[in-house]
């Protein structure tokens, strides 16, 4: 956390050597990592983020409006993301980004590979090395510590926004702590299906204040939220929205007293690893129906078999899955 | 289910060696190059100008064969180089009545002061494909004018205001300061300063549809094309140090002033309304269909029922914008796997429970029968 604040040692990071841009008209349009600042952005937008940031910490669950920016990566693909881990990246972070629970899916790669170039940061996929992951859809297994942020992707941060389309509306509600519709809408799940059937980006109540959006993480994930030792910060660019989750701070999943909240169970373990209670992702192996149950968080499921744990198929899965054995 | 998008630095690596490859095309056909992008696909770069709010002729023709053609592609690649860009300060505002004109109509008036000039225009022409083109031939030279001088042009909005007959902004409303969405969120309900420059920047097909259904019945508010005019129009920029204003260049505008309209009040006598359009370089589709839906948008301040789409500011203003769409919808393609799991554990469920409550009844109905 030491990261974030501009009075903090990492935080007020010295611009890199080569910033600014050269002014001259043909500096710059030759581009690369040279011409930018350091982590791409320029110290007043990180100024100005990380203010929101900080605003975010003293009013959990609150969305904060700021003035996102233009990344050079689509909207929708990280860019709140990557201006909040931009915003607090110092020299000395070591950066670990994930999608889907693993390090290798190509946006994980694209992302990680953006903050090696512009801010020429050491990387890692191990959680317990990171001072900062961003995720998109997952908590990482591994319980987090104190003195690591972990920052979320958030397509959507407005958890009342497909209830009511409006911002000047849903305002409103979150001023008036008018969650009424929300409850109504569980209610009608559970008398149709007779379960609540929202399995992911389940709502959550932060220190019994705000109704925020966990991003899209399975409800599997929601309980590593509460009391997290872990800062979470949360980064909506097309939306420019920023909230957070401060360190130790009480996070709830709305249920009712005789439909109580429920995490995703799985039938097996882990079929590389045989780790239980944690998710897992179905590949398919082949046409006619043969599937396994591996560990989405490709990290957790690594260390595990490298410790010595074995799962039902680590001996027969296909290498696509398994990796190099 | 998926099979996990597994891939790494490797396959995105080859995956831009080969759309490069493709880029290039046929290589025994001479490569493009920007400056014949700029001067002969003139058009497209003005419409990446605009839509990526970077006047940058140079640029924004690179942009476009770097994006193989893809415009929104290309003003997104704008986009994310302006945002780059230090901000040292804000122009005066620009004096369009002063523009040096290359192309000014009024459907308005048959005509009027300056004269009615058509300039480089499609309109007119028959849309037969020009079989010559594809070969290549020097056009003729263009007419001239037969004096050099360049009549005074008024704008037809300032014709109509010496009579009163049309309302102007109030003089508090322009003396108070501009907003910049680029540097602060868009917040609703949104004043008009915000909603111009929003619509400057929006996508020209979204905001032509939405000018289309207006003129259809959904939020009709009868528009006469007071005037488009499109031309040089000096920027000048006011020098703190030096106490006055230096001109910065020229930047080619089109303009558009619809009168639309008009409505009276006790207090006040009927006058026109009007809607504003202004776009960087030629496009004098977005510039209409700007100025229609900002009148449009203008329901609330004249008290009209907010009905259709087009009057809708949170739904004009949050969808409008081409590259925050485009990077959303094609999101799509990023895995969502792990929500898909849990999407299927919970349908898997239901199945269940669905054939064990059916196989419950057919065996209570059976018990029934057999009873």
């Amino acid at each position: 956390m030491s990261a974030v604040g501009p009075t903090s040692a990492k935080g007020a990071a010295p611009p890199h050597p080569a910033a600014p841009r050269p002014p001259s008209p043909d500096g710059r349009r030759t581009g690369g990592a040279d011409g930018y600042n350091f982590a791409y952005l320029d110290e007043q937008t990180k100024r100005m983020i990380r203010r929101a940031i900080l605003k975010a910490i003293a009013i959990p669950g609150y969305q904060v409006p700021f003035a996102s920016r233009e990344m050079p990566m689509p909207y929708g693909w990280g860019t709140g993301g990557v201006q909040i881990t931009a915003s607090i990246l110092g020299p000395d972070d070591i950066l670990k980004v994930i999608d889907q629970g693993s390090d290798d899916t190509t946006n994980a790669v694209s992302i990680r590979r953006f903050f090696e170039k512009t801010a020429g940061i050491a990387t890692t996929t191990r959680t317990r090395e990171a001072t900062i992951i961003q995720t998109r859809h997952r908590i990482p297994e591994e319980p987090l510590a104190d003195d690591q942020v972990l920052v979320y992707q958030v397509p959507t941060p407005e958890p009342l926004r497909f209830l009511e389309p409006r911002e000047t509306e849903t305002r409103k509600m979150h001023a008036l702590e008018e969650y009424g519709l929300m409850h109504v809408k569980l209610y009608e799940d559970i008398a149709r299906h007779g379960h609540i059937a929202t399995t992911y980006d389940y709502p959550v109540k932060v220190d019994g204040r705000y109704l925020t959006a966990p991003s899209p993480t399975p409800k599997f994930d929601n309980p590593k939220m509460h009391m997290s030792p872990a800062l979470q910060l949360f980064g909506a660019g097309r939306e420019k929205r920023i909230y957070a989750i401060a360190p130790f701070t009480r996070v709830v999943s709305l249920d009712f007293e005789d439909h109580p909240f429920e995490v995703n169970r799985f039938e097996r373990p882990c079929a590389l690893c045989g780790a239980d209670n944690v998710y897992l992702d179905e590949v398919v192996l082949d046409n006619s129906g043969g599937r396994m149950f591996v560990c989405s968080d490709t990290d957790f499921c690594q260390e595990r078999r490298a410790a010595g744990h074995a799962g039902e198929m680590l001996a027969r899965a296909p290498s696509f899955v398994a990796g190099q054995r | 289910m998926y099979v996990a998008v597994k891939g790494g630095e490797q396959a995105i690596d080859n995956a831009h060696r080969l759309m490069a490859h493709r880029r290039r095309g046929d290589s025994s056909v001479a490569e493009i190059t920007p400056d014949q992008v700029d001067g002969q696909l003139a058009l497209a770069v003005d419409r990446v100008m605009g839509e990526g709010s970077l006047y940058d002729r140079e640029l924004a023709a690179l942009a476009i064969k770097q994006a193989r053609g893809d415009l929104i592609e290309a003003i997104f690649l704008v986009r994310a180089y302006r945002t780059t860009l230090p901000r040292f300060g804000y122009s005066e505002p620009l004096d369009t009545g002063a523009m040096a004109i290359a192309r000014r109509i009024s459907a308005a008036f048959k005509d009027l002061p300056g004269g009615q000039i058509l300039g480089p225009t499609f309109d007119y022409t028959h849309r037969l494909i020009d079989f010559v083109l594809a070969a290549g031939s020097e056009p003729p030279v263009p007419a001239e004018a037969h004096s050099a001088q360049m009549p005074k042009m008024p704008r037809v909005a300032s014709l109509l205001d010496e009579e009163g007959l049309i309302e102007r902004p109030e003089s508090e409303e322009s003396s108070k300061p501009v907003g910049d969405l680029t540097r602060d969120p868009l917040t609703f309900p949104a004043e008009r300063d915000l909603r111009l420059q929003n619509l400057a920047r929006g996508d020209e097909g979204y905001l032509l549809a939405l000018a289309y259904s207006t003129q259809r019945g959904y939020g009709r508010n009868h528009p006469f094309a007071g005037e488009i005019r499109f031309g040089d129009v000096e920027v000048e920029f006011m020098a703190e140090e030096l106490g006055f204003t230096v001109p910065l260049g020229t930047v080619a505008l089109t303009e558009c002033e619809m009168v639309n309209q008009f409505r009276g009040t006790a207090e006040a006598p009927p006058q026109f309304t009007s809607g504003y359009g202004l776009v960087l370089g030629q496009c004098e589709r977005k510039a209409m269909s700007m100025a229609l839906v900002d009148r449009a948008l203008r329901a609330r301040e004249f008290g009209e029922d907010v009905r259709a789409p087009a009057q809708d500011e949170e739904f004009v203003l949050s969808h409008s914008d081409n590259v925050q769409a485009t990077g959303f919808v094609e999101h799509l393609k990023l895995p969502h796997y792990v929500d898909f799991q849990s999407e299927l554990g919970l349908i898997r469920q239901l199945r269940r429970e669905h054939f064990e409550r059916a196989a419950q009844g057919d065996a209570e109905q059976r018990r029934e029968a057999a009873e």
